[in-house]
């Protein structure tokens, strides 16, 4: 059963699109935040680190998405890792709820420089809709410096995928 | 629906955690607001709503009698203020504030392992505190919270529209099975039912919504054994309807694509074509990812007989959706009580009794295959005309409630609606307050390496649940 699935696949090619050019304004809003030895250093590759502080779990959805075969974010350099002491970005959704506020700033006190911060979603940039709640901070800059915004409800996987080239390539070149 | 309010006295009240506890009726939610509580229960397909004054700002605990109500009331005293008197766990639940006591586990060689909030994977914040023995699991305490946004706060005197985008981002997997609810609330509080069509095509979005969680999560839980061509498989699939949902509803997750009084527009020229497309290609691959499934013996051995959860405590806590149903419940809010359309379409409702990871995956599958068959009748039977009716507006304060199937299970939906269609409070209940208490129960005596599988096989909602 499974040699028969295996054997179609590879005889099929792979099932990945093409990749869409990198997001001109993330370009520019990056160029600020990334400089000549953080580039030397990293090469073409970054480990990202998830944080949900409080998201729908629609932004996950998404964020997931990116590895699927369609998408395969890993051919770009980019991998999802597990602890953020492997991480040099940390991707963060979410309003940032009062409960998660510590979580946060814990996780990204764990992660070593160089790093970045990309808020992702219309909650991570300002509250989005929940803004204003006594329960949320209201945006991921409140806690953090951020680098780079992917806004969206939620930002779809090519949206993502903009953004986060965007991130390799000002790191890279 | 059938349903009837009742203002009652703290007697009634008692009988009905009473009923609760001889299993007479089933829990739906328990929920308050300053100076005032409230406590849904269904019994056959009839669902009572009672309100208890509680001007001394106490009631008298459900919990106590019936374990189920135990978060639930700890959260409406974090949330309204209300203490349930007599109460088994009074320790706060939504709201963090200062250390947390975790409940004692004591014996020979116990060690802890505190995991979360933040995650190894790609997956919402909550904190599992497990007491092991070697590798053995003696108890796991949940501890949630950490995704509370304030939602019930935000919808208190917000108006029907801004409400409709909040419940449509309680839970970001279930978007639409929260509006609908939503919407059917509202609907049901101004007596003004939405148009045949946009309640065809709600079932539409609902039984798409359901296909891609499952697809997802079927491959997800696969995954969690290390296969990973199911969860390559099943991830193709999955973005397929979600594609397909774009091309239908403008949004991959259909947000907002439901709204009170119908839906925001109609269903795009090209869906049926693309449907049609979908349905073929699942039909196409899914089966040999069944037989696939079905054929790994290292795959199996890792699913079966693993995170067992007993019929009887499915029972007790009126537990829905897939965890219900693989633990020998045959509940669907489809069903019962029953909304439009589905008295008009043919499905089964899969349920089994074994209850373990294997069961948990097994029901999805079989439901995967319901809902393919649910969009085909849904497509050709679609009725034409409007899809949207304008919301009347309220003569005086009105409430309306809705019991709706999510691809987790039924969520039950409150909502008071006063002067300038102003939404004075609403509740949302996600199936996860009466999951979650059961993974507890389903780990122990399992190995910790075991924990991501079973916890996979219930996918509880984090934010849901926190709200």
């Amino acid at each position: 059963m499974i040699s028969k699935l295996l054997l179609r696949n590879f005889l099929r090619g792979p099932l990945t699109e093409a990749a869409p050019a990198a997001d001109d304004g993330a370009l520019a809003e990056l160029a600020a935040q990334v400089n000549q030895a953080a580039r030397a250093r990293l090469g073409r590759t970054l480990s990202i680190r998830e944080v949900d502080a409080g998201s729908c779990n629609g932004c996950e959805l998404e964020i997931h998405a990116l590895n699927n075969v369609l998408y395969d974010l890993e051919r770009f350099g980019l991998r999802f890792v597990a602890s953020p002491r492997h991480a040099d970005v940390l991707l963060v959704t979410g309003p940032v709820t009062e409960n998660m506020r510590e979580a946060l700033e814990r996780t990204w006190r764990a992660t070593p420089d160089p790093k970045w911060v990309v808020a992702v979603g219309d909650c991570a940039r300002n509250g989005g809709v929940f803004a204003g709640s006594a329960a949320c901070v209201g945006g991921v800059a409140a806690v953090l410096a951020v680098d780079l915004h992917i806004p969206g409800c939620p930002p779809s996987p090519v949206a993502l995928l903009k953004g986060l080239l965007a991130l390799v390539e000002s790191v890279s070149t | 629906m059938d349903w009837t309010p009742s203002i009652v006295d703290r007697a009634a009240w008692e009988q009905a955690a009473a009923s609760l506890q001889r299993e007479e009726r089933s829990l739906l939610s328990l929920w308050g607001e300053p100076g005032l509580a409230h406590l849904a229960l269904i019994e056959a397909d009839k669902i009572s709503l009672l309100h208890l004054d509680c001007a001394g700002g106490a009631f008298p605990s459900v919990g106590r009698l019936h374990p189920p109500a135990i978060r639930l009331e700890r959260a409406m005293q974090d949330l309204s203020g209300l203490q349930a008197e007599g109460a088994p766990d009074p320790r706060p639940w939504l709201r963090h504030s200062g250390p947390y006591a975790f409940l004692p586990a004591q014996g020979e060689g116990l060690h802890q392992i505190p995991v979360g909030p933040v995650h190894a994977g790609i997956i919402e914040p909550g904190h599992f505190r497990f007491t092991a023995n070697g590798e053995t699991v003696v108890r796991l305490e949940e501890r949630l919270g950490y995704a509370h946004k304030g939602i019930d706060a935000l919808m208190a005197g917000a108006s029907i529209e801004r409400a409709a985008s909040l419940a449509g981002r309680v839970s970001g997997d279930s978007t639409v099975a929260y509006a609908i609810a939503f919407a059917q609330a509202v609907e049901n509080a101004l007596g003004a039912p939405a148009p045949a069509r946009a309640l065809w095509l709600r079932a539409l979005a609902a039984e798409l919504e359901r296909l891609a969680n499952h697809l997802g999560d079927i491959g997800a839980v696969c995954n969690d054994a290390s296969f990973s061509i199911m969860h390559a498989s099943c991830g193709l699939l999955r973005e397929h309807v979600l594609r397909a949902a774009n091309a239908c509803f403008g949004h991959r997750l259909m947000m907002d694509a439901v709204v009170p009084g119908g839906l925001r527009s109609d269903l795009a020229p090209q869906g049926p074509r693309e449907l049609e497309a979908l349905l073929a290609f699942i039909r196409r691959r899914f089966p040999e990812l069944v037989d696939l499934y079905d054929d790994t013996a290292s795959l199996k051995d890792r699913t079966v007989g693993t995170g067992i959860l007993s019929p009887a405590l499915a029972q007790q806590y009126a537990a829905g959706g897939y965890v219900g149903r693989a633990s020998g419940r045959h509940f669907d809010a489809r069903r019962t009580p029953g909304y439009a359309p589905y008295g008009a379409l043919q499905f089964e409702v899969p349920s089994v009794q074994a209850g373990d990871v294997n069961a948990r995956v097994w029901i999805r599958i079989r439901e995967v295959e319901q809902s393919m068959a649910l969009i085909e009748q849904i497509l050709a039977g679609l009725p034409s005309g409007a899809t949207h009716s304008p919301l009347p507006s309220a003569r005086s304060t009105t409430e309306g409630v809705a019991l709706v199937e999510g691809f987790r299970g039924d969520i039950f939906a409150w909502v008071r609606i006063g002067a300038e269609r102003r939404v004075e409070r609403c509740h949302l209940r996600d199936p996860s307050w009466f999951q979650w208490p059961l993974l507890e129960a389903a780990i122990e005596g399992n190995i910790v390496a075991d924990f991501p599988l079973c916890n996979k096989s219930f996918n509880c909602s984090y934010s849901g649940h926190d709200l």
